[in-house]
């Protein structure tokens, strides 16, 4: 039988949470990685960020086994994550919560019972033990006045922090945030920040935050990755970003619009375009 | 010439390759259904939304079908004198073919559509990889119990419709036209056979089209493209597949019944 993860004698700080080596990944035509290394140690908040469609919502499903990779190795805690059996990766599932981009709360749920949901399928506590534990994830959202609601009477923002609460229902040893900041408005966005980081110290969680929001992510962040092109570009902590000499880098992190990242999708001349004959 | 021999190839080999799919996921399916044992809760509540909901549609077009049959029956029968076998026409007609097919059709129509589409904007809304996330699989909490649910409801809804459907024949035979009661029932009652009619329409006939339509259902659902589009046709295909696999398979099971083959 494989070693459980988060449970394995390996589990010692000095062993990253996820280690990703030579990871090629391709959609169709387009390679969305190669040759990717990259290390989430654990413990800390660990940003992943990039222009959008440089696959960074992709490397999270790569990472919770929702994908499996063309090529390289990813390991959770020491396990190959990708070569689990279902009812493995379940188990290592369970102790690990991940925050949707759309929220992806069950519409025919209260926002109690999609709270509820991963605590009445994985253990047998008691209503009034749920009930409590409910909502004490509801306040630490600041929801809890908000949990007879239906998930359609809910903006954006608040569906996000709902889906938050559902992801640290159990408790797990790793959280993995794909864009918790965007479409919130600034107070909730203050808020989740902060959430995160004191979700990550509390609980000793490892965070993984999957963001273009630089300035919000490089105030909570340990350590940021930058990707683009299928490649780690740079990483470091977010000052040694903030400094570096590289264009790249530089570009992203003060939003600039000239550099080595184009802004337009791979297309031919401008004018060309335009003078060109439509074809019959 | 070579073009169309690769596009004829690739074509078929796509519509295997999803054939082969589509069995996989009813083998797991299936494999799922042991895990309604303790959650029975889950199954009362989809019985509910795809049987007690197809109620009304079924009651209607049951009623109606059986009055046109009574209409039908009664003006070809009174050029012969043999009005009294009405009470025959209707009710083999009904037990036997359009019973379980028209359920089966209607049910694809209201359920089938419905399951397809909740499906697939589950799936589109991200819920089924957020469920997987949560270590629970969409098999056994989502799929499994919409799927036993559909396949218990059809079969009772086609003895609701074949039941309304000799009432409406009966209203229209006896109450309107002015057939013979007596004639009516007891010529059905010496006609119809509990095995060779019931078992094979009623029972037989509306479990397979109750797999089928549940299966196509679940497996157009759970297989959409996460868009508004792919929803769309994945719910148009649902209700184009259904139907010509239950008239399909109609004829198989009907000429099997017959001792055709």
């Amino acid at each position: 039988m494989l070693p459980t993860p988060f449970s394995s004698p390996e589990s010692s700080p000095a062993v990253a949470a996820v280690t990703v080596r030579g990871l090629s990944f391709q959609r169709g035509e387009r390679l969305i990685f190669d040759r990717v290394d990259l290390d989430i140690p654990r413990g800390k908040v660990t940003a992943i960020m990039g222009p959008s469609g440089t696959g960074k919502t992709t490397l999270l499903q790569l990472i919770s086994g929702q994908l499996r990779p063309d090529a390289g190795r990813i390991e959770v805690d020491g396990v190959c994550i990708h070569q689990l059996q279902r009812r493995e990766l379940y188990r290592v599932r369970q102790r690990m919560g991940m925050l949707f981009q759309s929220g992806a709360l069950f519409t025919d749920l209260s926002v109690f019972e999609n709270v509820a949901f991963p605590l009445r399928e994985h253990t047998r506590l008691p209503e009034t033990l749920i009930r409590t534990l409910v909502l004490m994830k509801l306040e630490a959202v600041g929801l809890r006045g908000a949990r007879e609601l239906m998930p359609a009477q809910l903006s954006g923002g608040m569906a996000r922090r709902v889906a938050l609460a559902r992801a640290i229902a159990l408790d797990p040893q790793m959280i993995l945030y794909d864009e918790p900041f965007a479409g919130q408005d600034p107070i909730s966005m203050a808020v989740l920040v902060k959430l995160i980081r004191r979700l990550n110290d509390a609980l000793g969680l490892t965070s993984v935050i999957v963001s273009h929001d630089v300035k919000e992510t490089a105030a909570i962040a340990d350590s940021l990755y930058l990707i683009f092109a299928g490649r780690v570009v740079e990483h470091g902590t977010p000052r040694e970003l903030d400094c570096s000499a590289s264009p790249w880098v530089d570009q992203f992190m003060h939003a600039r619009p000239d550099g080595p990242m184009s802004f337009h999708y791979p297309a031919p001349p401008y004018a060309t375009d335009l003078l060109a004959e439509i074809p019959a | 010439m070579t073009a169309g021999l690769t596009g004829i190839g690739g074509f078929i080999l796509h519509k295997l390759a999803r054939l082969g799919r589509a069995n996989l996921f009813l083998l797991r399916l299936l494999g799922a259904l042991r895990f309604l044992f303790r959650r029975p809760g889950w199954l009362i509540k989809q019985l509910y939304a795809v049987g007690v909901l197809s109620l009304p549609i079924i009651l209607v077009s049951g009623l109606f079908v059986g009055m046109v049959l009574g209409l039908q029956g009664y003006a070809n029968l009174v050029e012969f004198g043999a009005t009294s076998s009405l009470g025959t026409v209707v009710a083999l007609s009904l037990i036997r073919e359009l019973g379980p097919v028209l359920t089966a059709l209607l049910y694809a129509g209201r359920a089938g559509s419905a399951l397809t589409a909740e499906i697939g904007l589950m799936k589109a809304t991200e819920q089924l990889a957020s469920m997987q996330m949560m270590a629970v699989d969409p098999f056994q909490r989502v799929l499994a119990p919409r799927f036993l649910a559909g396949c218990l409801a059809v079969p009772i809804l086609t003895g609701i419709f074949t039941a309304v459907g000799i009432l409406g024949g009966y209203l229209v035979a006896v109450v309107q036209l002015g057939v013979d009661g007596g004639a009516f029932w007891a010529q059905m009652q010496a006609k119809v056979q509990l095995f060779a009619d019931i078992g094979n329409g009623v029972l037989i006939k509306s479990a397979v089209f109750g797999i089928l339509a549940n299966w196509v259902a679940l497996f157009e659902g759970y297989e959409t493209l996460p868009t508004a589009e792919g929803v769309s046709l994945a719910t148009t295909r649902t209700v184009v597949i259904t139907s010509l696999a239950v008239l399909g398979w109609d004829f198989l099971l009907t000429a099997l019944m017959f001792g055709v083959w």
